[in-house]
C-alpha cells in the first residue's frame, strides 16, 4: 500500500514537472526543472526496485545532461540577453494539441489490455526473466543479475552500446571540436549563410 | 568563480570522495548495484565539478584532452579485445569461461575486464563532450574580444 | 479500484510522454525541443521499468532468503539506454550550438525566414 502511495505521488510530481516545463518560457528555469524531473524519476526507479537504473538516471539525467544544457545556453545566448526567454509561439496551439490528444487517447485505449502494474503473472515475467534469476548465480557467480545479464548474457549488445557512446563522442568533437573560424559580422547582421 | 570560498572548500573535500565512490561502484558492481556505466558517469562528474569550480583549464591539466581521446578508444579496445582473446583461447566471441581455469572464475575475470572497458569509455566520452562545449565557449569569448579590438 | 491502481502508471507515463511530444512539435526553440525529447525518453524508461516491476519483489540482486525479484531484463535495457541517451542529447546540443553560430538564432521560425524555406 505504502509503495502505491509513494508511486502515485512521485508520478504525479513528475507529470507536474513535465507540464510546468511546457508552460515555462525562461530557458534557465526549463533546464533546472528538467534536473528536478530527472531526480524525481530516479526516486521512482528506486521505488520500482530498479536500483541500478536509478543510480544511472541520477548521475546522468540530473548531473551531466543538466550541465550540458546549461553549457549550451551559455553558448547560445550572450550575457546581455540574460533573461534567456524563448520567443512566444507564433502559431495557434490547436493543431499540435489535437495531435497530442488523439495520440494520447489511442495509447490509453491500448493500455486496457495490458496486465496490471506489478502483476507477477504478466507475460513479461514468465518468459526469460525466470531463467536469468534462477541460473545467473550458478552460471556466472555474480549476485547482481543486472550486471550478469549486461556483461555476460548480453555482452555483445553492450559492446554495441559502448560503440554508440564512443561514436557520439567523436561526432561531438567533429561538430564543435575544431578551431572556430572568426566571423565578426555574426553579431551585426544576425546571420551568415556560408558558415 | 574566484570568490566562492565555501564552494571551493566543500568541493575540495567532496571530489576525492566522489572519485573513491566511483571506483567502489566500478569494482563492486558484481555484488551491489553499479557497474561500468554508472562508475564512468560518476567519475566524470567529479572532474566536471572540479572544472566548474576551479576553471576548465585546471581540469584539463588533470586529464588532458589528448589522453582522454586515447582513453575513449582504449575502453572500446579492451572490450572488443576481450572478445578476440576468448576466440584465440578457443571459445566463442565474449565466452568468458575460457579466460581462466574454471567457468565461474573465467566469468568473473571477463565481467570485471569488460566493465572496466565500459567505465573508461563512458568516463572519457562524457569528459570529452564537456571539455568540447567549454572550449567552444572560450573560443566564442576570444573571437568576440578580437573583433572588438579590430 | 484494481483497474485504477493497476493502470495508473501507464496512464501517467502516457501523459508525460504526450507532454514531451507536445513540447517537441509546438515549441520553436531548439533547446526546449531537446528538453522535450528528453522528457519523452524518460517516459519510455518509466514504462519499461513499470512493466518489469513485480509486486512485493526485491531489487534483482540474488540473496539467500529472498525468492521474489523484479524482472532484471528491462533494467538492463534501460540502463544502457540512459547512457546512450545522454550521448545523443550531447550530439543534439552540439548541433544547436553550430546552428546558433551559422544563423545567429536558435528559434525555428527565424531560421526558416533566413532560409526562405517556409
Amino acid at each position: 500500500m505504502i509503495d502505491n502511495i509513494v508511486d502515485i505521488t512521485l508520478l504525479s510530481l513528475i507529470a507536474i514537472h513535465a507540464i510546468a516545463i511546457i508552460r515555462m518560457r525562461s530557458l534557465f528555469a526549463v533546464v533546472m526543472l528538467f534536473g528536478g524531473f530527472s531526480f524525481l524519476s530516479a526516486g521512482l526507479f528506486v521505488v520500482m526496485d530498479a536500483a541500478d537504473v536509478a543510480f544511472t538516471e541520477a548521475a546522468v539525467g540530473a548531473g551531466i545532461s543538466t550541465v550540458l544544457m546549461l553549457a549550451t545556453l551559455a553558448l547560445t545566448y550572450t550575457p546581455e540577453e540574460a533573461d534567456k526567454e524563448e520567443k512566444a509561439p507564433t502559431h495557434k496551439p490547436w493543431l499540435p494539441l489535437g495531435v497530442v490528444f488523439i495520440t494520447g487517447a489511442l495509447l490509453i485505449y491500448g493500455t486496457y489490455n495490458l496486465p496490471g502494474f506489478g502483476d507477477p503473472n504478466a507475460p513479461s515475467q514468465l518468459h526469460v526473466a525466470p531463467y536469468y534469476l534462477g541460473k545467473s548465480l550458478s552460471e556466472t557467480g555474480v549476485p547482481n543479475v543486472v550486471t550478469a545479464v549486461l556483461a555476460s548474457y548480453r555482452g555483445f549488445d553492450t559492446l554495441g552500446e559502448v560503440t554508440v557512446i564512443f561514436t557520439a563522442g567523436i561526432a561531438v568533437l567533429l561538430i564543435i571540436g575544431g578551431r572556430r573560424r572568426v566571423k565578426p559580422n555574426i553579431e551585426k547582421n544576425g546571420g551568415d549563410h556560408e558558415a | 568563480m574566484k570568490h566562492n570560498l565555501i564552494l571551493r572548500v566543500v568541493s575540495k573535500f567532496l571530489i576525492p570522495l566522489i572519485i573513491l565512490f566511483a571506483l567502489y561502484v566500478q569494482f563492486h558492481g558484481d555484488f551491489g548495484p553499479g557497474g561500468g556505466f554508472q562508475a564512468g558517469v560518476i567519475f566524470s562528474a567529479a572532474i566536471i565539478l572540479y572544472g566548474l569550480v576551479f576553471g576548465v583549464d585546471k581540469a584539463k591539466r588533470v586529464i588532458t584532452p589528448y589522453i582522454l581521446r586515447l582513453l575513449a578508444s582504449l575502453g572500446v579496445l579492451i572490450y572488443a579485445g576481450t572478445g578476440v582473446a576468448t576466440i584465440l583461447l578457443g571459445g566463442n566471441f565474449l565466452q568468458y569461461g575460457v579466460l581462466a581455469s574454471s567457468q565461474l572464475a573465467g566469468q568473473h575475470v571477463g565481467i570485471l575486464v569488460i566493465e572496466l572497458g565500459v567505465g573508461i569509455t563512458v568516463m572519457s566520452v562524457m569528459l570529452i563532450i564537456f571539455f568540447t562545449f567549454a572550449e567552444r565557449g572560450q573560443a566564442v569569448l576570444n573571437s568576440k574580444a578580437e573583433s572588438e579590438r579590430e | 479500484m484494481d483497474m485504477i491502481l493497476g493502470h495508473y502508471n501507464y496512464w501517467m507515463v502516457i501523459i508525460i510522454m504526450m507532454a514531451g511530444f507536445y513540447t517537441v512539435i509546438s515549441r520553436g526553440n531548439l533547446v526546449k525541443k531537446i528538453v522535450g525529447l528528453n522528457i519523452f525518453q524518460v517516459s519510455v524508461f518509466l514504462l519499461y521499468i513499470s512493466i518489469g516491476n513485480v509486486k512485493g519483489g526485491a531489487t534483482p540482486i540474488i540473496e539467500t532468503g529472498v525468492d521474489l525479484y523484479s524482472n532484471p531484463l528491462p533494467h538492463v535495457l534501460i540502463l544502457t539506454a540512459i547512457v546512450v541517451g545522454v550521448a545523443t542529447t550531447a550530439l543534439g546540443l552540439a548541433l544547436v550550438v553550430r546552428i546558433k553560430e551559422a544563423y545567429g538564432t536558435i528559434e525555428e521560425d527565424d531560421i526558416h525566414n533566413q532560409d526562405q524555406s517556409l
